[in-house]
């Protein structure tokens, strides 16, 4: 006689009233593919952990995304936000695109220029940029979006000694009613100080003003900020125009649409409750449409959008490692993936699916990495199927931050791969190993030998 | 090791402890384990009977198993054993 599958002997108790917003039903069906490949194939040709990037999805996304906002406003120009997802593939794809590169260090400057990217379109970011960089930004004529006045007075300086116009926006920071204010970037709208630094610029000569930029936060979820904040922008290129007859090129309004993550501590799932693209496109292009800008001198509108055009396309793929019960009776579930390849899970509550058919009994349940640290938690109480040793998780929407922010501690970052749109895998990112890590250390002579 | 007396076990899983007025769900397995329990089978016979009925070798059922009777435990499910 055949035998059984078996799924562990489970109990729970039930309680009465309302449910709890742990007690919310999971959308649950197991993920047993990713874009036509079976979970459990990448994992026997990858290892786990493994990083699965869906190019399809990429594209797909940037698509829509584009098309939300070339119908409302005439010149639109997304550029890939390199800090979210540097992986030259990556990137490629979107530079494939049409998409601009937007970095904010010399190595992420560094990366694109590797990649292929004629300086003209790298927009350079940030608060960091060197006298070294800033001067082969301005000899490959890159948008250089200047943070403060000691970078004002560094560019001044440059141009003196290139004998060259550098090409410069302002960022600008303001109220748009979010909070947290972002206000230790670039310069302030409501006290004057932006403005101030336009005037310097102009009167200067130095320095050819193109464009305005501001970068209002990250992960908002709403969308009127942002006509407010381009209505700002707008009011800005308006006055310059009366001033000095100039017309700014373009008007940059940075990243942080939030993607279809679940924030912590939200009662409802980030799918019913974030903006889509068209919610986001409305607002900034009205801000834009209905400013006082004449029709003919209507800025090329940029967009710096990272983690809402990524976000979907990453998976990350795990197995796990043990099951146990918790002082407090709880059941804890140990995997193969901690904080340190998902630093996002300090922020969301990621959605971990199980990668084989699972019945719907569920158990309250904490999901541990690794680690051994205390913080080391995916999630700290998840209605969750009863998985047993070896069995495998997909945690999906992991696209953006994961591969830059990761952590090497105590282990190796794992192996990342891309399914082309055809459905066929590609290794874009090899396992890190010992070697790699020695290479770069050096022990002292004196070091080398020891007795126990 | 012995299941309280008055405890009562539905077919399709559901329990409830006239105790405490508590009320509890489970599946299939432990269902069935739960029954046998109810039987008074002791942990020897139970893994015979599981372990010929389902794909699972015989220390990982082990592992469960005692899992399982400790969260019964933990449900006050069980009668104390001294
Ligand atoms: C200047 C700038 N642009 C774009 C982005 C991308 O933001 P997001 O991933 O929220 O879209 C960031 C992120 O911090 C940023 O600082």
């Amino acid at each position: 006689m055949e035998k059984q599958p078996f799924e562990r002997p489970f109990i729970k108790k039930l309680h009465s009233g309302m449910p709890g917003k742990f007690g919310m039903k999971m959308d649950f069906d197991p993920i047993t593919e990713i874009d036509g490949i079976n979970v459990k194939d990448l994992i026997g040709e990858y290892g786990s952990p493994v990083f699965i990037l869906s190019e399809k999805t990429i594209r797909k996304t940037l698509n829509t995304a584009k098309r939300a906002f070339t119908t409302r406003y005439p010149k639109v120009r997304f550029s890939w936000s390199y800090k979210t997802n540097y992986l030259d593939a990556v990137c490629n794809i979107y530079h494939q695109e049409g998409s601009w590169a937007e970095v904010v260090s010399g190595f992420e400057y560094d990366k694109a220029l590797s990649n292929g990217v004629d300086g003209k379109y790298i927009i350079f970011n940030g608060p960091d940029k060197s006298a070294e960089y800033l001067e082969k930004a301005i000899q490959k004529n890159s948008l250089i979006h200047i943070d403060h006045f000691d970078e004002m007075y560094m560019l001044n300086e440059l141009s003196d000694k290139l004998n060259k116009k550098p090409k410069v926006a302002i960022r600008v920071n303001m109220d748009t009613g979010i909070y947290p204010k972002w206000d230790r970037f670039g310069f302030n709208y409501e006290n004057g100080e932006a403005w101030d630094a336009i005037n310097r610029i102009m009167i200067g000569k130095k320095l050819d003003l193109v464009g305005l930029h501001t970068h209002i936060g990250t992960f908002l979820l709403a969308a009127n900020p942002y006509k407010i904040a381009a209505g700002k922008l707008a009011d800005l290129a308006v006055n310059i125009e009366n001033k000095y007859n100039h017309n700014i090129k373009y008007i940059d309004m940075g990243g942080g649409f939030a993607s279809r993550n679940t924030l912590k501590g939200a009662f409802l799932p980030g799918t019913d409750t974030v903006p889509d693209f068209d919610d986001y496109a409305e607002a900034i292009t009205s801000g834009l449409i209905n400013s006082q800008i004449k029709p003919d001198n209507l800025p090329l509108l940029i967009l710096e959008t990272g983690r809402a055009l990524i976000d979907d396309a990453g998976y990350l793929l795990g197995t796990v490692l043990a099951n146990k019960r918790l002082a407090d009776g709880r059941r804890s579930t140990i995997l193969d993936i901690g904080i340190n390849l998902l630093f996002t899970s300090f922020w969301y509550e990621h959605i971990i699916t199980p990668a084989q058919p699972f019945s719907h009994h569920t158990e309250e349940t904490a999901i541990y990495g690794p680690l051994c640290m205390n913080i080391d938690v995916l999630r700290e109480n998840v209605d969750f199927p009863l998985l047993k040793k070896n069995d495998h998780v997909v945690i999906k929407r992991i696209g953006a931050y994961n591969m830059t922010q990761w952590l090497q501690f105590i282990t190796l970052r794992p192996r990342i791969v891309l399914i082309d749109e055809k459905g066929k895998s590609h290794l874009i990112r090899k396992n890190e190993t010992l070697e790699v890590f020695k290479s770069l250390e050096k022990t002292p002579e004196y070091l080398n030998n020891f007795k126990l | 090791m012995k299941l309280k007396k008055n405890i009562a076990v539905s077919d399709s899983g559901f329990i409830f402890d006239p105790n405490s007025g508590d009320s509890f769900s489970m599946n299939p397995v432990g269902t069935e384990i739960v029954n046998l329990l109810k039987q008074e089978k002791d942990s020897d016979k139970i893994h015979d009977a599981m372990t010929k009925k389902y794909d699972v070798p015989p220390d990982e059922f082990n592992k469960y198993y005692l899992d399982f009777i400790q969260t019964l435990k933990q449900f006050n499910l069980m009668e104390n054993d001294d």
